[in-house]
């Protein structure tokens, strides 16, 4: 809070009124970003917590972590630097009533054979009139579709993060959407379930589902490797390690900001 | 944005001990020179100086205007000032939660701070089952349960249990839906920072609150620190003027703004509603207008405390809160102005909450039911609003028409309180006069679908007329089940006819 408030003070603030989002990489954020980077904890907290934390992890005994795209903070040093895959591609204002319907709010994320169940019903709302291919396979629990291409204002509705969980349990690395609705967004980077990208055009309409596509992250560059073009994405920023380290949660302890709050009271 | 302020933050504000200003000081600084300022050469004592509980951002000696929002936002971060933009770190004056996502921030919570851990205060948590409530779906029912162990090892203060299923009023500490019942019970207070894992937390902000959904992961966060990451949004100011007509509700005006703005007008902003036609609302229904801020995509929605708010808060709260309001010459991002007295009824219809048209235009859509209920139609002056169509027709309903109380206070009015005019009847009796279905235990009951038992879902392809909030493909069920959103006044006439109809045919 500190940090914030000094790097705050030292630029001044820009008055720039394009605020929805996720991407942008202000002068702010930067410069109170390398300030923390001096202010961080001892290094002794960056090998600890990740230890601490996984000898508590109830589902430690379980390969899939909920809530955590990548198993181990103390190894994962490189970020996942590209997708592939087969898309998925939707129009606009996919509410979360279509990513995951109502009926299946009873499954806690929090449980991981619930967190898979969640992963089988992922877009179940959609209406088959309008998106004849389904997401999921009969009897399946994962998607063959790996990446989501979307237009305006994806995720819009509930706060439940069971959306963004849903998508990431059934396999779903990346949504591409135009835009995004906020709660959606911050769920996505909160739980690290799934890098939610924003394009620079119209993606869903250059797209199809079945297209064989590349997320590029490093270069903010998605390729459909089915119609030969290559289309820019706006940068994640800095919502890419949170994401990365798998969440608010394992992004704070990788980087010491909070320590490891589970041992104390263990 | 999550990432970045995660970023921007020092290390120590887990610890409680640590918790603020005791090992940096840039923050402090505008705050001591004010006070400084304020006790100038008078003081000379040695003691501390005398703590003031009036912040700077709420005193005339800040230079920079802000919206209300802002200002909230300024004093839950202990700063003087904040900006549209930026990501700022609060303290959160009450968290919320219920049976859908109230489990799953209970996971987090124990698996991040311990199966040991302590919330951070058991007095600033209220817990509310009110989804999947009267069901046989085990797991809704374990959902519960999990609730009420995690209460009890917690010694949560604010929990509205439910244990008898099979009649709700043998619970008197069971509310009904979160957001009405937060209100009734005395949890929404002016100049507070409401935070809820429910899209419609927004709800509060009825009460000069900032108030806003958030996911079970930054639940699980607040529940251990109190503490929240949020980006101070831009506001967008809406007044509306005029006398409001006798025929039109706050769902008119809001479903009116969402038609103007599109379900992402809003997105990341807040929404201020001033005028004299918002002065003139009750606070039920300056509910109705911020719940469904987030259907356009609002972050917040706020209305200025008046003494219609703190009139409706006495005996409700013991708790002292300190209004705020937006300086004159504070920024908004775009201002929007309404002549109320000219607007018409309007309805959203399917599949998109800002699919306005006027009721008028859909007098030939026939309709198969209707749905009166839910945090932002289920109010105790939603359902009387319904009951004067229906008085004033005198006449039954073609189309079944399903009542769901919000709470169980509004529950009790249905059944306790007269309607004006009606030479002494209740709700309760003009609805069965008016041949509609009994009106069901209180629960967010069939406003989001839910499990298949749940009452008045509709399991089949039906065309609806509700006062709900959202009409997403499935929303209430079918998949092609048809949702016109509408005000109680709109409701109840469209029972009477079998159409979406204008609620003038009866009401003029």
């Amino acid at each position: 809070m500190a940090a914030m408030a000094a790097a705050s003070a030292s630029v001044s603030v820009s008055n720039n009124p394009s605020f929805p989002s996720s991407q942008k990489r202000s002068p702010l954020l930067s410069s109170s970003q390398s300030f923390i980077r001096n202010l961080r904890m001892p290094t002794t907290h960056l090998i600890k917590s990740p230890l601490k934390h996984f000898s508590l992890s109830s589902s430690s005994t379980s390969p899939l972590i909920p809530l955590c795209a990548t198993t181990d903070t103390t190894t994962t040093t490189t970020a996942a630097t590209a997708f592939h895959g087969v898309c998925y591609v939707l129009g606009d204002n996919i509410d979360t009533d279509q990513i995951i319907p109502a009926e299946y709010l009873t499954l806690v994320p929090s449980k991981p054979d619930e967190y898979r169940k969640l992963g089988s019903f992922a877009l179940i709302g959609l209406p088959s009139e309008i998106y004849p291919t389904k997401f999921i396979d009969s009897g399946e629990l994962t998607s063959k579709f790996s990446i989501i291409i979307a237009g305006d204002n994806f995720g819009c509705g509930s706060s439940r993060e069971h959306a963004p969980v849903a998508l990431g349990a059934a396999g779903v690395k990346a949504v591409v959407a135009e835009s995004y609705a906020r709660i959606f967004f911050r769920n996505s980077v909160a739980t690290g379930e799934v890098y939610p990208l924003e394009s620079e055009g119209r993606l869903c309409e250059e797209c199809s589902t079945g297209d064989v596509i590349t997320i590029e992250l490093a270069d903010n560059l998605l390729i459909n490797h089915t119609t030969g073009k290559e289309y820019k994405l706006k940068p994640i920023g800095d919502a890419g390690p949170v994401i990365e380290a798998g969440g608010i949660f394992a992004y704070a302890r990788k980087t010491g900001m909070i320590p490891t709050l589970a041992s104390s009271s263990a | 944005m999550a990432s970045s302020a995660i970023a921007s933050s020092s290390t120590s504000f887990i610890k409680k001990n640590e918790i603020g200003l005791s090992s940096f000081t840039p923050t402090s600084f505008p705050i001591q020179r004010c006070k400084r300022r304020a006790l100038s050469k008078k003081v000379v004592s040695v003691m501390a100086p005398p703590q003031s509980d009036r912040r700077p951002s709420t005193t005339g000696s800040v230079k920079n205007a802000m919206t209300m929002t802002e200002k909230i936002m300024a004093r839950a971060s202990e700063r003087s000032q904040v900006v549209p933009g930026e990501n700022v770190w609060v303290n959160v004056d009450v968290l919320m939660t219920h049976d859908v996502c109230g489990p799953g921030t209970i996971g987090i919570f124990k698996k991040e701070f311990g199966e040991n851990a302590k919330v951070w205060d058991r007095e600033k948590i209220v817990i509310i089952p009110d989804h999947y409530i009267f069901t046989s779906d085990e797991r809704a029912n374990r959902n519960v349960d999990i609730l009420r162990d995690f209460c009890g090892e917690q010694n949560i203060k604010y929990f509205y249990d439910i244990k008898d299923l099979g009649n709700f009023r043998a619970n008197p500490d069971y509310k009904g839906v979160c957001h009405v019942a937060l209100a009734q019970e005395g949890h929404c207070r002016p100049g507070e920072v409401l935070l809820g894992t429910d899209s419609h937390t927004c709800n509060a902000g009825a009460f000069g609150q900032f108030a806003t959904g958030i996911g079970n992961t930054d639940a699980g966060f607040v529940m251990g620190t109190g503490k929240s990451l949020l980006k101070v949004p831009p506001t967008l100011r809406f007044v509306m003027d005029g006398e409001m007509p006798s025929y039109l509700l706050a769902k008119d005006l809001i479903l009116q703004i969402i038609g103007e703005i599109t379900v992402a007008g809003a997105t990341y902003k807040s929404m201020e509603f001033v005028g004299s036609t918002v002065e003139s609302l009750t606070m039920e229904e300056r509910m109705t207008l911020c719940n469904m801020v987030v259907e356009a995509g609002g972050k917040n929605g706020v209305v200025p405390a008046d003494s219609t708010t703190y009139k409706y808060l006495e005996g409700k709260t013991s708790v002292e809160f300190e209004p705020v309001y937006s300086d004159d010459s504070a920024r908004f991002l775009a201002e929007y102005r309404f002549d109320v007295s000219k607007l018409e009824p309007v309805v959203a219809k399917p599949h998109s909450p800002d699919n306005r048209a006027l009721a008028r235009e859909c007098k030939d859509v026939k309709i198969d039911r209707v749905y009166i209920g839910s945090c932002t139609g289920g109010k105790t002056e939603d359902f009387l609003a319904a009951a004067k169509v229906f008085l004033a027709s005198g006449k039954k309903v073609k189309v079944p028409t399903f009542l769901v109380p919000a709470t169980q206070k509004v529950w009790m009015d249905l059944y306790g309180m007269e309607v004006p005019g009606s030479g002494g009847k209740t709700c309760s009796q003009i609805f069965e006069e008016a041949g509609c279905d009994t009106p069901a235990s209180p629960s967010c009951g069939a406003c989001l679908g839910g499990p298949r038992d749940t009452y008045a879902r509709m399991n089949e392809p039906k065309v609806c007329v509700s006062t709900t909030n959202r009409n997403f493909p499935g929303r209430m069920g079918h998949k092609e089940g048809q949702i016109y959103l509408a005000s109680p006044y709109t409701a109840a006439a469209s029972a009477l006819t079998g159409f979406v109809t204008d609620p003038r045919e009866f009401l003029q």
